[in-house]
């Protein structure tokens, strides 16, 4: 033990955080400088002509903070979905012992890394049209909660499973009801799994393009990710400009959401546990 | 047990239901258009013919498709088993007692690269490793630069994929190592064990079903990741099956191709799923 | 428990069955020629296209919200009736918009009009989704519009199959072979460059390459990568130089002399040192290829009239020359020799272009032609360029503003009359896929004639035969 082991441990430290902070400091810088650029290119320098004016152009598209808002939107509502339906799911599945379980997870979850993009997009449409769904925000939450919720629920068990059940029996002795247990035993102690899994959720529905791309045809309702896609000449190409500028602005609501969850509900809880 | 059978049941026919609508039925659908040679538009848009297995021996006799799936075994091992799953514990690891502004600085940054949407992304990394004014190639000064992705096309886009995923991995582990009750680290820290130590007859046994779990689900995600077709384009050394799925059944509208693939890539991922959970069997022995 | 999942699968299965059989996936509706609302006082029209404001062609967009849709409303009510018009913009790329609109139209919902690219229009009728024009509206009808008279033929054709009008083509372009007429005076190559023959091109560029260390010769797109790209500005602009179009009486080129050659002229490019070979492969090779034409550091550049007027524009590209008026010059694509092009020109080019289409499914389909008409106008099309100059589908209305605008009236005027367009089948996409690798194979160094060859195979399994084939 001793000093020089203290002292290897703290460079080994900051070797891995300067490591970290560079690897993924580096490819963001880009979008630090091409909003600010008149002309921006694949080069990452100082903006050869400084200019505010792609925020300028940014605030003038009517559609610009609607679909920073119909994000929200869409996350919110799907990270509700899928964290109440997974929590009570995996709660189940973890307490009650149901033949066959962990095939049907694994299944469940092979289905949906699979089931995605454009092979599933005509019977999905083809289902929510029949369903009278097109243009609703809730279609689309509904088809994004079914894709993310087997993944969810695995990883949700994991969390449930290691919760002792000493806990649930003491309470069920004091005639808690299963609900009652699960919202004031199992909730708090599986924090930061719910935490993890709220994020998760939020991040795939803010990125995700083709589901409401597809379903959606009122422009006043298309997300984030959608209307980053316009920002492109009629030919094809790709306007560094805006794309850089509405990227900037599109990242900070989840970042903002992301730091709010996780300082609230993804810290270390130990309240009461001593096991 | 505790929860009688009838409040399981209601417990999850929510999530049963919404999986079973709008994630089983689409699923076995796209698989059924697998045995038919539907596409769009065209003809085979208006009456598509059932084909039986013909698009299964169509895939199964390209040698490109295992030159695809090949690669994407090593963009998989490379990015996600490797690459995300290490340096997500390591950052969890480092980070668990640090200074809080610290700690909040760079998991915003591995935040940052998981949200941004993958068009963005792309060109992000297109700037970071651009032959002529990359910022790869302006650290090193090359001149001229070197084309990095065109040159290293596999080894570009597994890095990249590290950048880009290693936040879930990150927050899982963090989550996980936050369920390390404390009395047993203090117990191990007052019977001398070293960091080492620790970590290894610790935390490690309390964390290996999460590292399952995530090194499961990365790998599931990893396979079927499109995003690197935006920055390696058709090239054909870093052909995984995402891109073999665009170039062939996307470009081309051929909706059955694609379905017949959905299935062959599901089977092959239920190898791997199988695989994994044999060894981490074998480990909690 | 088990037994309900296992319930629920079953139900699922039995869903799938039932919707396939009962023709979900095969649909094919009958055509209904009686038309209940023909006369209707009221009545509302959505058009829909790839365009939206802010975004992706936002001046298209603009137009039909400013322009098209008040002006159409008010000529309507001037008429008696009232009319109820919305816009529903998209900003996405051609495949997607594409796969969209096919799903909308399959389901016989969706908009009343549809923006279209022209080579879709095939495949679109191939697949039912659109009909023909004298179907839905009666021949007399269409035949009656004044524009028609006004749209080139050709020009007609690139929203017509199997010689059946489709829609209303909303305009048109052509390529031409730009150069850094800067570039060209240090090199001492004249600034008003026209080469007569590939040998002439291949000359300039090796002047260039003496004189102008740093500075990329040509580019001529090849390579997968840029996808469509390749073939439109690149491989068929030669091909049709080299006298062969890629379809021409029921059968596709395949390996033969045209497409040797033509391969043969990626060849000399990118094995010469003339083109930069790394590009081809990168996937922002093109977007690159814009910035280094546009910094002074390419000098010769194929590619079509959208380069000038949204690449290199001086306010509103995305690669913007200030000076574009001055240095930015342009010569016609010459045939490999000089009568050696498609009907035996001196020089070609290739064209492309979409155009809008009524959905078959629409409840109004008289107005919807109505407003078709409208915004295919003389007053609607001029109010379209808003300006700016750009190559519409009227001759009348280019005769007016292109004049303000030299390179797009050089278009117009010197290059149409020598275009060709592509062939509108659903299979076109993977025969140009096929082509494309044909250039990549030639620009990472394999011959042209083993390329041509491996060309000729895939074409075979893509076209379903070696007797849809040319080869020899």
């Amino acid at each position: 033990m001793g000093l020089a082991k203290a002292v290897v441990r703290r460079i080994l430290f900051y070797v891995v955080i300067g490591f970290g902070t560079a690897f993924f400091a580096l490819p963001v810088l880009w979008l630090l400088s091409a909003p600010f650029d008149d002309t921006p290119t694949y080069a990452v320098r100082p903006p050869r002509e400084f200019t505010f004016g792609n925020f300028a152009e940014i605030f003038e598209n009517r559609y610009a903070f609607g679909s920073l808002l119909n994000s929200v939107i869409l996350s919110i509502g799907t990270m509700v979905v899928v964290v109440t339906a997974a929590a009570l799911a995996a709660y189940a599945l973890s307490r009650a012992r149901v033949p066959g379980r962990d095939t049907l997870i694994y299944m469940l979850l092979l289905l949906s890394s699979v089931v995605t993009g454009t092979a599933a997009m005509v019977p999905i449409f083809l289902l929510i049209f029949q369903m009278g769904l097109i243009d609703s925000h809730f279609g689309v939450v509904l088809v994004l909660s079914g894709g993310l919720l087997p993944a969810a629920i695995f990883l949700l068990k994991d969390f449930i499973d290691t919760i002792p059940r000493s806990y649930e029996e003491s309470a069920r002795v004091f005639g808690a009801s299963p609900l009652q247990i699960l919202r004031h035993i199992v909730v708090p102690v599986a924090r930061p799994g719910l935490a993890t899994i709220a994020v998760w959720t939020i991040v795939q529905v803010w990125g995700s393009f083709l589901t409401p791309f597809i379903l959606l045809r009122d422009p006043d309702k298309q997300p984030a990710a959608v209307l980053v896609r316009t920002f492109y000449t009629e030919g094809g190409s790709p306007n560094l400009a805006l794309i850089s500028t509405f990227s900037l602005l599109y990242s900070i609501p989840v970042v903002l959401m992301y730091l709010f969850a996780w300082s609230r509900y993804g810290f270390r809880f130990h309240g009461g546990i001593k096991s | 047990m505790g929860l009688g059978r009838s409040r399981a049941v209601g417990f999850i026919a929510p999530a049963l239901l919404l999986i079973g609508v709008f994630l089983v039925f689409p699923g076995v659908w796209t698989l059924y258009i697998g045995a038919t040679n539907f596409r769009l538009t065209g003809v085979a848009a208006r009456t598509p013919d059932f084909v039986g297995l013909d698009n299964y021996r169509a895939a199964l006799g390209d040698e490109t498709f295992y030159h695809s799936l090949w690669l994407t075994l090593l963009f998989v091992f490379g990015s996600a088993v490797i690459g995300q799953n290490g340096l997500g514990f390591t950052l969890a690891w480092a980070l668990r007692d640090t200074r809080k502004w610290l700690k909040r600085t760079l998991e915003t940054l591995v935040l940052l690269a998981w949200i941004l949407p993958s068009s963005v992304v792309a060109f992000l990394w297109v700037a970071m490793l651009d032959r002529d004014g990359g910022t790869i190639n302006e650290m090193l000064g090359n001149t001229p630069g070197v084309a990095w992705i065109v040159e290293y096309p596999l080894l570009s886009i597994i890095i990249f994929n590290i950048w880009r995923g290693t936040a879930f991995s990150m927050m899982l582990y963090s989550a996980a190592l936050s369920s390390v009750p404390p009395s047993h680290l203090e117990t191990a820290r007052l019977a001398g064990a070293t960091g080492t130590q620790t970590l290894r007859d610790v935390v490690l046994p309390h964390i290996r079903r999460y590292a399952l779990t995530n090194t499961l689900l990365i790998t599931l995600w990893t396979f079927n990741d499109f995003t690197p077709f935006l920055i390696t384009a058709t090239d054909y050394d870093a052909q995984i099956i995402a891109t073999y799925i665009y170039e062939r059944a996307i470009v081309a509208g051929e909706m059955g191709y694609s379905g017949a693939i959905s299935l062959l890539v599901l089977l092959i991922n239920l190898l791997l799923a199988l695989f994994y959970l044999r060894v981490g069997r074998r480990g909690s022995r | 428990m088990h037994r309900s999942i296992g319930r629920f699968v079953a139900l699922a299965g039995l869903l799938v069955v039932v919707t396939a059989t009962s023709g979900c996936l095969g649909k094919d509706s009958g055509t209904d020629n009686s038309d209940p609302n023909a006369e209707a006082k009221e009545f509302s029209l959505t058009i829909a296209t790839n365009a939206i404001s802010g975004g992706k062609n936002a001046s298209g967009a603009d137009w039909i919200e400013k322009y098209v849709i008040p002006k159409f409303i008010e000529d309507q009510k001037s008429k008696g009736r009232t009319a109820t018009v919305t816009f529903q913009p998209s900003g996405a790329s051609d495949e997607d918009y594409k796969s969209k609109i096919a799903l909308d139209l399959r389901t016989g919902s969706g908009a009343d009009i549809y923006a279209l690219d022209g080579i879709w229009v095939g495949e679109f009728a191939d697949a039912g989704y659109i009909k023909a024009l004298d179907d839905l509206v009666g021949k007399s009808k269409v035949d009656g519009w004044e524009g028609w008279s006004q749209i080139p033929t050709s020009v007609q054709g690139n929203m017509s199959y199997n010689g059946k009008r489709y829609g209303i083509p909303s305009g048109t372009d052509g390529r031409v072979l730009y150069f850094n007429k800067k570039l060209f005076e240090q090199a001492g190559l004249p600034a008003n460059w026209q080469p007569k023959s590939w040998d002439e091109i291949i000359t300039a560029a090796q002047t260039i390459k003496a004189k102008l260390p740093g500075v990329t010769p040509i580019q001529l797109n090849g390579g997968t990568a840029m996808g469509e790209a390749t073939t439109m500005q690149g491989a068929l602009p030669l091909l049709v130089g080299a006298g062969q179009e890629i379809f021409a009486s029921g059968k596709w080129q395949g390996n033969t002399p045209a497409v040797r050659e033509t391969l043969g002229m990626y060849q000399k490019i990118y094995a010469g040192g003339l083109g930069d070979p790394v590009l081809q492969q990168d996937a922002k090779g093109r977007d690159k290829s814009f910035q280094a034409f546009a910094a002074g550091k390419m000098a010769i550049l194929l590619e079509g009239d959208y380069f000038w007027r949204s690449v290199v524009e001086p306010e509103k590209g995305i690669a913007k020359m200030a000076d574009r008026n001055q240095t930015v010059g342009w010569a016609k694509i010459p045939s490999i020799r000089p009568g050696a092009g498609i009907r035996g020109q001196d020089f070609v080019s290739m064209s492309g272009g979409g155009g809008h289409v009524l959905n078959p499914s629409s409840k109004f389909k008289q107005q919807a032609w109505e407003l078709l008409q409208f915004m295919n106008g003389k007053a609607a099309t001029v109010a379209l360029l808003g300006g700016a100059a750009r190559i519409t589908q009227r001759q009348d209305v280019n005769n007016e503003v292109l004049a303000a605008d030299p390179m797009l009236s050089y278009i117009s005027k010197e290059v149409l009359p020598l275009t060709a367009y592509r062939p509108g089948f659903a299979v076109y996409p993977r025969v140009s896929q096929a082509l494309q690798q044909a250039t990549l194979d030639v620009v990472s160094g394999k011959s042209a004639a083993d390329a041509a060859a491996t060309y000729q195979k895939s074409v075979e399994g893509i076209a379903g035969g070696a007797d849809k084939v040319v080869s020899g």
